[in-house]
Formats: C-alpha cells, structure tokens, sequence
C-alpha cells in the first residue's frame, strides 16, 4: 500500500466528509433561486458558512466562498490594491515577501508590471522568519504609499510560521489593510481571524479532508474590495457565481473536525516529524532540516540534500511506494528550483536538491516507518544521480 | 530490462514506449523541461517542451500504463545547447542543435541519470536501429523509413551510449504506420503534426531570434581577393551559401550572380564569391568520435559515404584519421557544406562516425 505524506498539496478526504457529500450533492437547487428547492440549498450554504464563521473565529457574514486558495488571494491581493488605488492614486505600494505562495506573488507581480503598482519584498533570514524591524520602518515611511500588505500565515513550502498577531500590532496604527493566506496554517496551527487582527484571510479545505474546488476568503465587515470576477455577485456583491453549496458544506465539516482535532494532530504530527528528522539525520548527517531555528508547522518537514536533484529523490521514494514533494510544484509537474528555498539565500543548486513531507490527519507511525525503510537506497541512488547533472 | 522511456510528447516517442512495454520490459516515462526562465519567479512560458507537450506525454504514459515524471534538464539544456548555438554563431560557423542535445543531454545527461537510478537503457522514438555486427558488436543502422531516417543526428552515439539506447520503432517502414499503431492503441498524440523547427525558436526565424543574443555591426564584404564590393549589416547574420540579401551595387565581372563563401567573425568581414567556389573538395574536423566499433585502419584512406545534413544526400568518399583530424574528401565535389555543421560518414546503413566540421577547402579556389 503506498504511503501518502504529500498532504500541503492536498490531504485525502476524510470518511465523514465523503459520506456527508455525497448526500449533500443529493440536494437539488441553485441557493439563489426562490423556490422551496433553492432556499434548501441556501440554508445548506448558510449552514456552511456559518460553521466556518465559527471553526475560523469570524462573523458569517464574513466568509466569502470561492472556488479555492488562489482565486481567493487574486480576491484580496488585487480586490483590495484596486480599491486602495482607487480612493487614494498614492497608494501603489504592496507589501509582501518574496516567499508567499505563487497565487499572492503572481497577483502582485501582474499588479507591478500591469498595472503600475510597486511592491517591497520584506526580507528574512536563513530560517525565513521575516524582518519585522524592516516591516516596521516601511510602514513608517511610507505608510502613506501603501495598498496592502500580504504575509502568509505559514510558509506552505518550509513550513515557517510568522507572528501574524505583531505584524497586525505594526499595521493597525496606519490604518492599512493586511491580507494573510492561512491555507497552511488553518487546521494545523490555532487560527483565529477575529483575534488575529487581520483585514482578510485566504482559507480552503482541501489541505484538511475536504474536496478541492472549493475555498473562502475571510473578509472582515469593516474592509472593502474591488471584485475581480463580475455577475450575479451572489457573495456579497463581491464574489459572482453560483455557489457550490455541496462543496462548501463539504469544507465547512472538514475545516469544522481539523480545528476540533488541530490540538491533538499537532501532538501526533510533532512526534512523526521529530523521528522522522532523527533517521533521515543518521542516514544523512550533511542534510539541512530548512527553518530549524524558527517557529513552525509540526506537520511539514523540508529537507535540503547538498549534491543530489530533488526529482531523483522523489522518483526513487515513489517507486518504492513513498510518496513526497519537492515542495515546489507547477503545472506541468516540473521542479523548478524552489523561489522560497532561493529567497532563503540558498543558491539554484541547494534549492533543486530539497525534499517536503507533510502530514495530515490520517498519518500514521507506520508511513514514518515506510519512509525510513525507503529512504536509505533512495539517497544513496540520487546522491549517485546528483553528481550527473554537471 | 529496466528501461526509461524518453517521452517528448510526439507520436513517435509515445508510441516508442508503448512497444518496450509490450516487448515486456518494465518502462518509466519521463519527460525532459528543457527551458526554464532563470529568476525566482515561476514562468508560464516555455520557448520549448512546452506545458502542452509535457501534458501530452503524461496522457500518453497514463494510456500505455507507467509511471509518468517530468525531469527538469534546462540548466544543462542552455548552457550545452542554446549557448553553444550561439556561440557558434558568434563564430561564424553553422551549428546543429539537434545534434548537441543528443550528444550532450539525452545520451549523455539523461542516459547518466537513468543508469545512477537502476535502468539498463533508455528507449527514444527515433528512426534508426542497433544491429550487431558477427562478432557482437553493436552497430547504428539507418531507419527502414528512408524518409524519416534520424541516424544522422544519432551520429554521435558511441559504442558505450549505444549498448545502452533502445529504438523500438527504429525498424518501422513508414511514419504513417506509426500513427495507425499509435491510434490503435488509443494515444490521443496520433494525429499530432510532426516538428521540424528548433525546437528552442519558437518562430522559427533564426535571425531575428539571434539579433537580441549576439552583436551584429556593419562590416565590409570582400571578394576571395579582398577587395571590398559592399556594406553589411552584421556579419554573423550570414550564412555560407546565401546569396539574396547581399546588396552589392556592382555586378560581378562574369555578370553571374555571388554567394557568401566565408564569415570571418573576427574581421566582421563577408566573403562573397561565384557559385562554383562553393563546392568543397575536402572537409576535416579535430571533435570526431566513432559510433560504435572503431576502424581498425583509420590511417589510410578508405572508402564510406558522408552525409553533412538531416536529410541531406549521402555521397561517396574517402576517409581518414591524419594528426587527430577526420578528413573526408567526396569523390564528386559536395556543396552547402560549412564549419559547424556536422558530418556523418556511412559504410552502408552503418553509421560508422561523425565530425564536426572545422575546415573546408573549396574545390574551385584550391585550383586557382
């Protein structure tokens, strides 16, 4: 039976859920519709959003459904820069990191080269934990320039996690609205939106057992956005499309029995992690464990081998039944170096060799025993392989 | 047998695979990225092996029934065959990229890689076979499919990449069989068109895609005596056998039209010439190899047959192997031959060697 320790890519659905939307596609009506069969639909959605409210610490009115993580970073990131840009043409300042997922960097990249915005890359250190003092001197100066700011919650790559309680204490004074993509935190580390101080918060179930397809963006009351895609505006006016009820209460019960079991996963995934590292470590005492010094996810570890490809490592775990990521995915199943692992400071050949394994909620003892069984032969063959590339 | 199926996304690598597995081998597929945007940005742009190409290969691997990945081979992809296009061009020879990306990632790279992770070859859809010759030694033969032939850019396999390369479709008479065998089995890559461009230029237009790569500066063009007859506008934009573009106002003594003989990169100088001068009586290079068995007398001349294109003419010759240079002269005067190019010697369908073409002596200019 292969093992699955991929689940920041997307975790498998868990039994209850499956049961529960199954029966929930059963459902017959558009929530927009009138009628007896439409308003059952709405209740379900309702329901839905309203368990999320509660699972995420936020108003139900607050959660805008969407169809998964990036449309909801392309809602905020853009959303929120145009309506910025719009009432003040000062602000064209977006402040982010240079490690944020592909769906925020990709959005204020476009924003840069399209539509004349600027963006300041705050640094981090080795570990990739972020330079508040530098975050704080930017807002100081140029608080007036600024759109938005959007730093994740949890790096979903190297599992980094960044005090987003003290990077809201730095922007409330300027009055500026901050975004956060929590897709990796959410289920796996507390997260509380209306404790957090955040303006808007990406979030999605499919990282937790719930199908994909389906994701919200946590907007709060107070806070206004441009709509990137226009119709209907069946989600507040700010999102168009018909929702998909079925999926969304699909989410709202897996984000409902991550957060429920979050305490205790953490536990169990803290364990896994800790001997996973200790034999991966025998085998390979050169390997660096990325963010070792930092705060981070129990759930990811994220090697990086000096001297061997990441795509030999991952051919050759799979092949015998384990399978990992190179942590760095793209459509067209390459890996390319790491630009998270590159902004740590590793050069392009430390950032082909790494190596992420990430636990959900049916991991077990025996996929860590599975993955140390396999990893011996498999680093002796890619460390073999590695010295072909040059 | 182990074998790594390299799958580009045609027909004829998809359909390559699907005969190893049937043939009872245990097969992977892989798919090589060969262009990557350096930066820390992801890209949504790939000049070649483009996102569609990969996802036609994993459907195609799915459909057969392997595991399917995708290997990132851009870094060496630029440096050992975009770069070196250029640079060849920035010296003024004509190179054939095809050829280096065999040389230098698939049997060389790839095949590397393959033998470090346990396979014992690696199978591509190219047309050409692997004989053995009475005593066993392993041997390139041409395709069947005379049209389709691709033992020339498979010129520079030796004896060792061979033992370990597998054409499964290299004994197929026509292409258009490949296609029926490949509809038959279902691989929706049946009917794709065939490439011919580089892969690496997109608009297939050379020039312009070099003029932003290399510096091309006004310089004169000369007669074979050097006196100047005109202007150009970048020497290395020339290649040898051109003749329109050339806007000499003066007509040539005989009033017969001129053609570029030689680019001198360092001069930035354009020799022009009458047709006849472009005719080779000798070709040598010092980069040769032999594709398997080597010769036992290489030192004396010997008869083959060269071939100095894709799917160029193959002509009669002598050969031999003089101060580690390979130098072949036609018997009948050859043209369309200049440095860069690649020249592959033949004794019969065997593919005995190759080299790359350094020198060439005109067989007019060397009477004179």
């Amino acid at each position: 039976m292969p093992v699955y320790l991929d689940h920041a890519a997307t975790s498998p659905i868990r039994p209850s859920v499956l049961i529960h939307y199954s029966k929930a596609l059963e459902q017959v009506g558009n929530p927009a519709s009138v009628h007896s069969f439409g308003q059952s639909s709405r209740q379900m959605l309702e329901e839905a959003r309203e368990l999320i409210a509660a699972s995420v610490g936020c108003d139900r009115n607050e959660v805008i459904f969407t169809s998964g993580g990036t449309e909801s970073d392309n809602l905020a990131v853009k959303g929120l820069y145009w309506q910025r840009h719009a009432q003040d043409r000062n602000r064209t300042l977006i402040v982010t990191s240079s490690a944020e997922h592909a769906a925020v960097l990709d959005a204020v990249n476009w924003l840069v080269t399209e539509q004349g915005a600027e963006a300041h890359f705050v640094s981090m250190n080795e570990d990739g934990v972020l330079d508040l003092a530098e975050l704080s001197e930017v807002l100081e100066k140029r608080s007036d320039q600024i759109a938005l700011v959007s730093l994740m919650w949890a790096n979903n790559e190297i599992g980094v996690v960044h005090p987003i309680q003290k990077i809201t204490e730095l922007t409330r004074a300027f009055a500026i609205p901050i975004h956060s993509d929590a897709i990796a935190a959410l289920g796996y580390i507390p997260v509380n939106f209306a404790a957090s101080g955040l303006s808007a918060m990406t979030i999605t179930g499919h990282k937790l057992g719930s199908p994909v397809g389906v994701g919200a963006l946590i907007l709060a009351r107070s806070e206004k956005l441009t709509p990137v895609i226009h119709g209907g505006g069946q989600e507040r006016n700010l999102r168009s499309g018909t929702p998909d009820a079925a999926a969304a209460s699909a989410m709202a019960l897996a984000i409902k029995e991550a957060v429920g079991e979050q305490a205790h996963l953490q536990g169990l995934h803290s364990r896994l992690s800790a001997r996973l590292v200790s034999g991966v470590r025998q085998v390979a005492p050169e390997v660096k464990f990325s963010s070792e010094n930092a705060p981070r996810l129990s759930n990811n570890v994220h090697f990086r081998f000096p001297g061997c490809l990441g795509d030999s490592l991952l051919y050759l775990m799979d092949v015998n039944g384990v399978s990992i990521s190179t942590g760095s995915a793209c459509s067209a199943g390459v890996s390319s170096p790491s630009h998270v692992v590159l902004s740590l400071g590793a050069n392009s050949d430390e950032a082909m060799g790494t190596m992420r394994i990430t636990f959900g909620h049916n991991s077990t003892e025996a996929d860590v025993d599975a993955f140390l069984e396999a990893f011996p032969k498999a680093y002796e063959g890619a460390k073999k392989a590695g010295l072909t590339r040059r | 047998m182990k074998i790594l199926a390299a799958m580009s996304g045609g027909v004829d690598s998809a359909v390559a695979a699907a005969r190893a597995v049937e043939a009872g081998h245990e097969v992977v597929g892989v798919h090589l990225a060969l262009s990557r945007m350096p930066g820390t940005l992801r890209t949504g742009s790939r000049g070649c092996c483009t996102v569609e190409d990969s996802m036609d290969a994993q459907r195609a691997a799915n459909k057969i029934g392997i595991p399917f990945y995708v290997w990132d081979f851009s870094e060496r992809f630029k440096q050992d065959v975009v770069d070196d296009f250029i640079a060849e061009y920035s010296a003024g020879r004509t190179p054939n990229p095809c050829m280096r990306c065999n040389e230098r990632i698939k049997f060389a790279a790839l095949l590397e890689k393959a033998l470090a992770l346990g396979f014992d070859a690696l199978c591509t859809g190219h047309y050409a076979s692997v004989e053995k010759d009475a005593e066993g030694n392993l041997e390139l033969h041409r395709s069947f499919a005379m049209a389709k032939d691709q033992s020339y850019v498979l010129g520079v396999l030796t004896e060792e990449q061979l033992k370990h390369s597998y054409f499964p479709i290299g004994k197929a008479a026509k292409k258009q069989d490949i296609r029926k065998e490949a509809k038959d089995k279902g691989l929706s890559v049946a009917n794709k068109p065939d490439s011919y461009d580089i892969c690496f230029i997109p608009e297939g237009d050379t020039r312009d895609w070099l003029s932003d790569k290399i510096e091309l500066r006004s310089g004169s063009i000369v007669d074979s005596e050097g006196a100047e007859l005109g202007m150009h506008d970048g020497a290395l934009g020339y290649t040898v056998g051109q003749r329109k573009g050339l806007k000499i106002g003066r007509p040539a003594k005989d009033g017969k039209p001129r053609y570029v003989l030689e680019i001198r990169p360092k001069e930035n100088v354009v020799v022009v010439g009458p047709e006849q001068a472009l005719t080779i009586s000798e070709l040598s290079g010092e980069k040769f190899s032999w594709c398997g068995k080597a010769p036992e007398n290489s030192i004396d001349w010997f008869e083959a047959e060269v071939q100095v294109r894709a799917h160029g003419e193959s002509h009669p010759c002598k050969l031999r192997v003089v101060d580690g240079q390979m130098v072949i002269r036609p018997n009948m005067p050859i043209r369309g031959v200049s440095p860069g190019q690649t020249a592959v010697v033949y004794l019969g369908p065997r593919v005995l060697g190759q080299a790359t073409i350094d020198k060439t002596v005109s067989a007019v200019l060397e009477q004179v």
